[in-house]
Parts: structure tokens; sequence; C-alpha cells
């Protein structure tokens, strides 16, 4: 609803959402700013900014002292993993949703997302001790395997909301031609729901990315993501200030760029549909 | 085409995910249901046997567990009160015509992608810290003593980072909503004399109805699990002051090492969660399905 103002409101307008959002965005600001000055700089009282000793040591340091690459390589496989796994799951079960939809559609769909409901720590020491039996403790692929159970509920939803602004016309004519349920799928559904489908994918490997509960119940050392990462970095270090934000600056920046350059298609995929 | 032999294709690929699902939700829940019943403490693992309602009677006899099922709520309510007030405030505030309106929307957008153990550090280290953080060396400038953030106001600091975690989840919801309202309908109030507030209250708001359901619902979902944000900061404390129910669920289990007890607590959670769930559902159930 754009409506034509005073040059003078604009600007007392942008002055003030300006304001909102630079206040919003300043603690990751300052986790940037302290991650760049020294220890006894960070620290400084009144704080420093532009008389601050800069210095890229945090980040050489934390590299050196910890395996970064090894956490960063474990949050892509995953993040990524659990949410591919996720989408071959979720997209027929979407499709069958969306366009064969059957009385009880609509309470399974609820039912879906009120499994998110149930608190993880509730049901913490039953899962570890089947992860522990199965072997799936500290390793990658059991760590997928929970985070797309996890997420499976707001994959199925997001695909569903998306599959049924579909026209089911399309569908027919491809029926028509003679194509297969496999090939209706793969050629014809699939590339007009493609949008869709990579909003799902870049929201739910953000939510997988930043889950910090089961990456830590579930994983020691071996498979242990960022989030562990960064949980296990503040638990000794947390009086040094710089080296913690640098840290904690390497363990955000890689999703934050991500965020950043598809942040329309996200909140969109956030609405779940039901934002227009 | 058959609708008999289509049906059937579709529950067929229906079936993995509700088959998956239900493993994941039920065989935990099970297992959680049977020890809940049972005298299991890791530090006497001789000492088994079935024990009846004693860890649920513990649970309701404890002080604590009241307290803690009013943090939760508190929190939940909280987050929820503050994100889609401000949220809405935000909404209107960059829906004017502003310079840079794409830039601000990466600026607010920022604190949802910094995953609950980072917010929680940055908030607590750089932040709240009584010697070192921003806010006491603000305090020190205008002379005044630093306040004790996470001693003294535990859980509204809890409510503060867990609601600027999700403040632009709101923002940007309520926001997009805003923008599919006609600008026409806004100048033909306008021009019948409608006032500002009474355009918010009777066109604007009606408007954004829907979106608000979406963000309390999804909100919901996430903040009755809220952990790692209490863990980091307050770890529950001082005293109980800031325990929610997941977290005096987790102290039992590690702190305690009671698997009975807090599998008592876990299954009176997911009794709670479902009590919510089902006031929620009901509201909402029409608004999301379009």
């Amino acid at each position: 609803m754009a409506r034509a103002t005073s040059p003078r409101r604009k600007t007392l307008t942008t002055i003030a959402a300006w304001s909102v959002a630079l206040i919003i965005f300043f603690p990751v600001l300052w986790m940037i700013l302290t991650s760049f000055k020294t220890e006894a700089s960070a620290v400084a009282s009144p704080p420093e900014l532009l008389g601050a000793d800069w210095t890229l040591e945090n980040y050489a340091d934390v590299w050196s002292r910890s395996d970064y690459p090894r956490f960063f390589w474990n949050s892509v496989v995953i993040s990524l993993g659990s949410t591919l796994l996720g989408l071959a799951i979720a997209i027929p079960a979407a499709w069958a949703m969306a366009f064969v939809p059957g009385r009880r559609t609509k309470d399974l769909l609820m039912w879906m997302l009120s499994t998110k409901m149930m608190p993880a720590v509730a049901v913490m020491i039953p899962l570890y001790l089947l992860f522990l039996q199965l072997g799936l403790i500290d390793t990658r692929i059991g760590l997928v395997l929970a985070l797309m159970l996890m997420n499976l509920p707001i994959i199925v939803w997001m695909l569903y909301t998306y599959f049924k602004e579909i026209p089911g016309e399309i569908l027919e004519a491809a029926r028509m031609d003679g194509a297969g349920l496999i090939k209706e799928i793969l050629y014809v559904l699939t590339p007009i729901a493609l949008p869709g489908i990579a909003s799902t994918l870049l929201l739910n490997v953000i939510l997988a990315w930043n889950e910090a509960f089961w990456t830590i119940v579930l994983t020691t050392t071996k498979a242990a993501p960022l989030s562990a990462f960064i949980a296990s970095f503040s638990a000794p270090q947390g009086l040094f200030y710089a080296k913690l934000s640098a840290a904690s600056t390497m363990a955000i920046a890689p999703i934050l760029i991500l965020g950043w350059f598809s942040q329309k298609q996200l909140v969109r995929g956030l609405t779940f549909g039901a934002v227009k | 085409m058959s609708t008999q032999s289509s049906r059937l294709a579709a529950r067929v690929m229906v079936a993995p995910s509700v088959v998956l699902l239900f493993i994941w939700m039920a065989v935990p829940l099970a297992m959680t249901l049977y020890y809940s019943f049972r005298l299991y403490r890791l530090l006497s693992p001789d000492r088994t046997g079935w024990v009846g309602f004693t860890n649920y009677l513990w649970f309701f006899n404890s002080p604590d567990f009241w307290l803690a099922l009013w943090n939760t709520l508190a929190l939940v309510g909280g987050v929820l009160v503050i994100t889609v007030v401000l949220g809405i405030l935000i909404a209107l505030l960059i829906d004017q015509p502003v310079k840079g309106q794409g830039m601000l929307r990466i600026l607010v957008i920022a604190p949802f992608f910094v995953m609950p153990p980072v917010a929680a550090s940055i908030w607590e280290n750089l932040f709240m810290h009584p010697q070192n953080g921003l806010f006491a060396a603000i305090a020190r400038g205008f002379g005044a003593q630093p306040i004790l953030f996470l001693e003294e106001y535990p859980l509204l600091s809890v409510i503060g980072i867990v609601s600027w975690e999700w403040l632009p989840f709101a923002a940007l919801i309520l926001l997009t909503s805003l923008q599919s309202l006609s600008s026409e309908q806004l100048e033909a109030a306008e021009m019948d004399g409608a006032s500002a507030l009474s355009r918010l209250r009777y066109i604007i708001l009606p408007h954004m109805t829907r979106a608000i359901t979406v963000v309390i619902l999804i909100q919901t979902i996430f903040l009755l699990g809220i952990f790692g944000e209490i863990f980091t900061t307050t770890q529950g404390g001082p005293g109980s002051a800031s325990t929610t129910l997941p977290y005096m669920i987790f102290k039992q289990a590690i702190a305690a090492k009671d698997i009975g007890r807090a599998a008592a607590g876990g299954i009176i959670a997911v009794i709670l969660a479902n009590i919510v769930a089902y006031f929620l559902m009901r509201g909402i159930g029409r608004h999301l399905d379009a």
C-alpha cells in the first residue's frame, strides 16, 4: 500500500524506520565489531569504537585452536542432508494431499504439525538410548535422520501450501497425454513447483543449521556441527569476549549470508501460504 | 482416470511421512510413559521397580513445578505479546514510503538467522554482563549502578532475548500481509474522515488477523520447547526463578540423574503441549487451510 506523502514526512519515517532496524540489528553488529578487537579493547570501559585496537588475531586463534572446517562440514552435511531427505519423503505426500485430498487430509496435516509441539526434552532420554542401541550417537547419519524427522512436518506443510496453488488442469492435461504418475511428478509438477520447493529447502536448511538441542545431545566430537562447536566454545572461554565473538561470527556467517540472499523467498515460505 | 486407483496411489505416497512421523513420536513417547512409572535412577541402578504415580506426585507436590509451569506460560505468552505488538508497529513503520526498504528488511531479519546459543551468549556476555556488558557501561556513563539482568530479572531477561530472536519473523510476516492491503480502501476511509487510529482498528488490524494467527501458531510451536537460551544464560536460576518445565525436566535427567522423574515430567509437558495445541488448532485451523 504505497501512498503519496509529503517529502518531510518521508524523511521522518525514513529516519524512524532506520533507527528501529539498526537497533534490532545492533547486537549482531556489535558481536562482529567485538570479534575484530583485542581482548583488552573488547572489555574496555567506556566501550571503544573508533579508537579500538583492531586485529584479526581472534579469527586466527579460533581457527588454529579448533577444528572449524570439520564442524562447518558437519553442519553442511547435516543441514543439507536432512533437508534433501525430508524433501524426498515429503514431496509425494504433499502432492497426494494437495491433489487427491481425502476427508482426513486436514486432520492429518494438523496431526503432523502437532508432533512438533512435543518438547524435545521430554523424549530426550528415550531417544538417546534408542540412538545408542542403533549405534547412531555421534554419527552424521543419525543427526540427518533426527533433524529430518524434526522438520518433516514443516516441509510437508510448506510444500502442501505451494502445491495447492497449482491448477489441477495442468496435471490432467499431462495425464491425458499419457504421462504416468512418476513422470507427472518429475516433469510436470516439479518444474512448476520449483520456487516453492526452493524456499522450503532454504528455510529448512536454516532451521537445521541453527538447531542446537539434538545436535548437542546426540553428538560428542566426530559429527558435531557448528551449533555444538559454539556451545562447547562458550563454556570454558566465556570471558574471552573477542574470541567468543569471532567464533560466534564464524558459526553464523554462512547462514546469515545465505539468508540475506534469499530473504524474499524465505518470508513468503514462512507464511505457510496463509498470508498473501 | 479412476478415482479408486488414484486414492490408493495417494495413500501410498502419504504413507512414508505418516509412518515415519508416527514412529518418531510414538516410540520415544511409549518409552517415556514406561519410565515414568518406574524407579530408575542412574546413581542407584540396582534399585528398580514399578512405583505407580510416585514420580508424577513428586512434581505436583513440588513448589518448583508450579513455578516452572507459570514460567513456561509466562515465557510463551510474554514473547508472543512482545513480538506481535512490536511486530505490528515495525511492519506499519517499514511499510511507509521510506528510503532503502530492501536494506531495512535485511537488517531486521538478521536475528532470525542467529542460532540460539550464539544469540544467548551475545546477550549474556556483550550486553547484560554486570561488569563488561554494554548495558553496564551505559549505566556507568549515567552514573548509575549497572542492572543485574540475569540475577535480578532472570525470566524477563530470557523473555527479552527470545523476543529479539523472534521479532524479525513476526515483523516480516506482518509486513507481507500489510503490503497486500489495497491503498484505495485506506484512502477512501481517510477521505471519509476516519482517523489514523480508527483506520488501524477497523481496516488494517482485521486485514492482518490471519497473519497474526500464523505468527502465534508457528511461534508457540517453537517457544514451548525453549531450552538453549536458558541453558546458556541463567541455567534456570537463580534458584528456580527462570526454570521452565522443559528445563526442570532437563535438571531431573542430567543433574539429579533421575530418569523416572524426568520421564514423568516429560509426560506432563506433552499433556500441556497438547492442551495448548488443541486450543491453537481450533482457533487457527480454518485460517491456515487457504
